[in-house]
């Protein structure tokens, strides 16, 4: 008993698994959540029924329904690509949930290259959805898998400097220790740090963000009113249920991402009071969800950019600025010393 | 330097789609993301009215058949058809049957600008200001309801009168809803109108000119945007409308172009609170009377025909009835404002992008039923 | 401008094309024009000084039960304010009438209806196939003499 338990192969499994215990539950709550926020805003009430209290079960009615519809693949498509192509997608937003830190004593994997690697691992979603996208064998679906991948590559630029002015000033690429160096009260968070720039840091991160993860303004690839439904406009049942949980799970890794980076990560808010490696996850997870609160009340009130207004956002609006950002921190930065 | 030549692409919106506002085909021809061409196939919804109406043995009988043109505006078609109906027959209606009509061809109007608004924000993205128009748009139904009975399709203005005088309670309601109305509209401003991503979206996209407007026959809020301050309420009155007192909103440059889809939209929005203003004269001036003492027994008109037009919420609505001598129509033909405006579409969608035309399609509003009747 | 003033110009400008001018017709005074004329007199109505009809209200097909069919045009000025109504009669064995879409567009999609549901050819319109029915229907129902085919494309018609 005792040599299984400590088999390294095990033990890295078990971890790796970790995350998946908060994303299933959590994106059965997220859309959930996403209906009611959305009905509560258009001055309706959204699910009320299923399960009894505000129809909280109504994302677990809907996940049954998914299982047991009909698995339909379009004849002409490209079979395994377009079998694999959800998976890819879920498998990019998994993977950078490895690297961060979700309380002081849990982290998948605490490598140095930590917020490096969550960036470059995010954009195997963009693999997915090109390939999602092509194998359908449809002229809608292709034209909103290319403009998919044109968003999320332009945007990368924005939020990777944003990011690079947190890394200029911790010195250190790993997640853990940003976040540990953000501990004391919630002035030590870094958004109020050197202000305003980290303050506009967390803003161009925030906006790329939007625009990472296919939310409305950014939400082009799967304009409903335009394309019919972009990118998965062929899959149905389980298929497309995978691609709305990759949506989830990656709407939570960058939030997850920009709360440890500039709002303190699992650190409480008051110092030592309400600390400790529980109590982390919990301020870990509420600040997270409350980006995804916010993530939700922009996309039910804004409407959508159009494609070249979006590439001009991000090229001419949020890279100058990032830029100009990192400009003024490194100045403020050699000053102070 | 060798030119580039890319292929076109051929791209089939609809009939099934979400943002063609019924079964409209377009066949569009697109090099990358420009438009070059594009080529709209109607009749999908084609009911042939015409035909009917003809075999119909009473001209009471095209009410039903006219309200089904264009069905978000129920009022507005019976009114065009019993004003083309009274026209041939030469009878005047009673001063409480015009203002009624007014009324209601008022609310409908609302109704109808409300659908267009909230499907309009749909189309470029916004979702919530759709959930808003049509909580506003029940209370207008709520008030057809209780006059008529229906809630969309409602065969109440009849040739020489109405089929149901007002309900008691109907003229308090109506002020309510106004009241509750007025600020809505400011909120649906500030939601969506001047919202810098929904103007990004539709100004300068789609302009039309005025000289090309006119002559492509389109009328309507996508006429006066194009700065033609025309509306048959005012400059060709029926119904008494010359009494009323209200303004024509027309397209103007401080947010984008004069004839751009925002203008467009921006028509509506404005035509709405004009109509607000209308709704109140007519209830504060209501004559009495009864609203069946004109109705004939039977329809007979001498041999003859008229053609009667009205504004309807879409543009100029006009009926074109050819009499005979006998009770059935001879001849009814609908000039139907949709089919007009829709014309224009290739014109004013050449060098735009595909997001583009939904949001120029969006702005022309159109209803498939009066486009193919 | 009243319609026997319009009247009197057309006459002057056109002579014989102008075929009659009905003063008391119920409920409007119409002009009945020649079939083959009709382009030169919409371009005429459209640019003179005087008429500046600019705007085609309503262009309509009839089917009058005698042999002929005809096309009523209502034409409107909205700088000066008048109206006029043009008819043109044709047998229903050769119905052809000049396409005035070059002078109004809205003429365009108008002449395709009237082709679609009536028959009537309009000699010169850049695109004349039908509108409201399918491309490969057969006959013109708002004729009088319409019989509806039994089958379509397989289909049986009637129900």
């Amino acid at each position: 008993m005792q040599s299984i338990l400590e088999n390294p192969y095990l033990i890295a499994v078990l971890v790796a698994l970790v995350p998946l215990v908060w994303i299933l539950p959590y994106a059965l709550f997220a859309i959930w959540l996403e209906r009611k926020v959305s009905a509560h805003m258009q001055d309706r009430l959204g699910p009320m029924r299923t399960g009894g209290w505000h129809g909280w079960a109504q994302t677990i009615a809907d996940m049954i329904k998914l299982l047991l519809k009909e698995d339909i693949i379009p004849s002409k498509s490209e079979k395994w690509l377009f079998i694999l192509a959800p998976y890819i997608v879920f498998a990019g937003s998994y993977a950078a949930y490895a690297a961060i830190p979700f309380t002081s004593v849990y982290i998948g994997s605490n490598i140095s290259v930590g917020v490096f690697y969550v960036v470059a691992v995010s954009s195997l979603v963009v693999v997915g959805i090109l390939i999602g996208g092509w194998a359908s064998n449809n002229k809608w679906s292709l034209l909103g898998a290319m403009r998919s991948a044109a968003q999320i590559v332009s945007y990368e630029i924005p939020s990777t400097l944003a990011i690079l002015t947190v890394v200029m000033v911790v010195g250190t690429l790993n997640l853990q220790e940003i976040v540990k160096s953000q501990e004391g009260w919630f002035w030590n968070w870094f958004v109020f740090q050197k202000f305003p720039f980290l303050f506009i840091s967390f803003l161009i991160y925030f906006i790329a963000s939007l625009a990472e993860v296919n939310r409305t303004p950014f939400d082009i690839p799967e304009a409903e009113s335009e394309l019919v439904a972009g990118y998965h406009t062929e899959y149905s049942g389980m298929r497309f249920a995978m691609f709305f949980l990759a949506e989830y799970a990656n709407m939570f890794a960058v939030s997850a991402v920009a709360v440890s980076l500039f709002f303190g990560g699992w650190e409480s808010p008051f110092g030592t009071a309400l600390s400790g490696p529980a109590w982390g996850v919990f301020w870990f997870l509420s600040k997270g969800l409350f980006f995804i609160f916010v993530q939700m009340w922009l996309r039910w009130t804004l409407p959508r950019l159009r494609v070249d207004q979006l590439m001009y956002t991000s090229w001419k609006v949020l890279m100058p600025f990032a830029f100009a950002n990192i400009v003024f921190i490194g100045l403020w930065m050699m000053f102070s010393h | 330097m060798a030119e580039f030549r890319t292929e076109e692409m051929v791209l089939n919106m609809g009939p099934q789609h979400p943002s063609t506002h019924g079964v409209l085909r377009l066949e569009v021809v697109l090099d990358g993301e420009i438009v070059v061409n594009v080529v709209p196939h109607i009749g999908y919804l084609h009911r042939c009215f015409e035909k009917h109406a003809e075999a119909m043995t009473n001209y009471q009988q095209v009410i039903p058949y006219v309200d089904r043109m264009d069905y978000v505006t129920s009022m507005n078609n019976d009114l065009a058809y019993a004003l083309a109906v009274e026209k041939l027959l030469g009878i005047q209606v009673p001063e409480r049957v015009s203002y009624i009509r007014v009324i209601m061809a008022e609310l409908n109007r609302i109704a109808s600008h409300l659908i267009a608004i909230g499907t309009y924000g749909l189309d470029i993205g916004a979702f919530t200001p759709f959930l808003f128009c049509f909580r506003d748009r029940e209370l207008i139904l709520d008030l057809f309801e209780m006059t008529c009975g229906a809630r969309l399709l409602y065969n109440y203005i009849w040739v020489g009168g109405l089929s149901h005088d007002l309900p008691h309670g109907f003229v308090e309601k109506a002020r309510a809803f106004i009241k509750t109305f007025r600020p809505n509209i400011k909120e649906l401003n500030d939601l969506l109108s001047y919202n810098k991503i929904f103007i990004d979206r539709t100004a300068n996209v789609g302009v039309l000119p005025a000289d090309v407007a006119i002559n492509y026959g389109v009328t309507g809020p996508m006429l006066r945007a194009s700065g033609v301050r025309w509306d048959l309420r005012k400059n060709d009155p029926y119904s008494l409308y010359e009494r009323f007192d209200f303004e024509i909103p027309v397209g103007t440059n401080d947010i984008g172009v004069v004839g751009d889809s925002w203008n467009r939209y921006m028509v509506r929005v404005r035509e709405m609170e004009q109509s607000l203003n209308i709704i109140e004269q007519a209830l504060d001036n209501l004559p009495s009377g009864d609203v069946k003492s004109a109705i004939p027994k039977r329809i007979r008109p001498p041999v003859g025909e008229a053609y009667v037009r009205s504004e309807s919420p879409k543009g100029e609505l006009g009926f074109y009835v050819i009499s005979d001598g006998s009770g059935s129509p001879f001849r009814v033909k609908a000039r139907s404002p949709s089919f007009c405006n829709l014309s224009a579409l290739p014109e004013i969608s050449r060098g735009a992008m595909v997001a583009d035309l939904v949001a120029i399609l969006g702005s022309i509003d159109i209803v498939l039923g009066e486009v193919d009747r | 401008m009243e319609s026997s003033e319009i009247y009197e110009i057309l006459k002057n400008e056109f002579g014989e094309t102008i075929l009659e001018f009905k003063r008391d017709g119920v409920v409007e005074p119409y002009i009945v024009v020649a079939p083959d004329h009709i382009r030169d007199i919409a371009y005429f109505l459209r640019d003179d000084e005087r008429l500046q009809f600019t705007s085609l209200m309503c262009l309509s097909s009839v089917d009058y039960n005698d042999g002929t069919l005809g096309v009523v045009y209502h034409l409107h000025s909205m700088t000066l304010g008048h109206k006029i109504v043009l008819k043109v009669r044709v047998p229903k064995e050769a119905p052809h009438v000049q396409s005035v879409e070059a002078v109004w567009k809205a003429a365009n999609w108008h002449e395709r209806e009237a082709y679609d549901l009536m028959g009537i050819a309009f000699d010169g319109h850049p695109d004349l196939r039908r509108i409201l029915l399918p491309y490969d229907w057969e006959g013109h129902p708002l004729r009088k003499d319409y019989k509806v085919p039994e089958f379509y494309n397989g289909m049986k018609v009637p129900y």
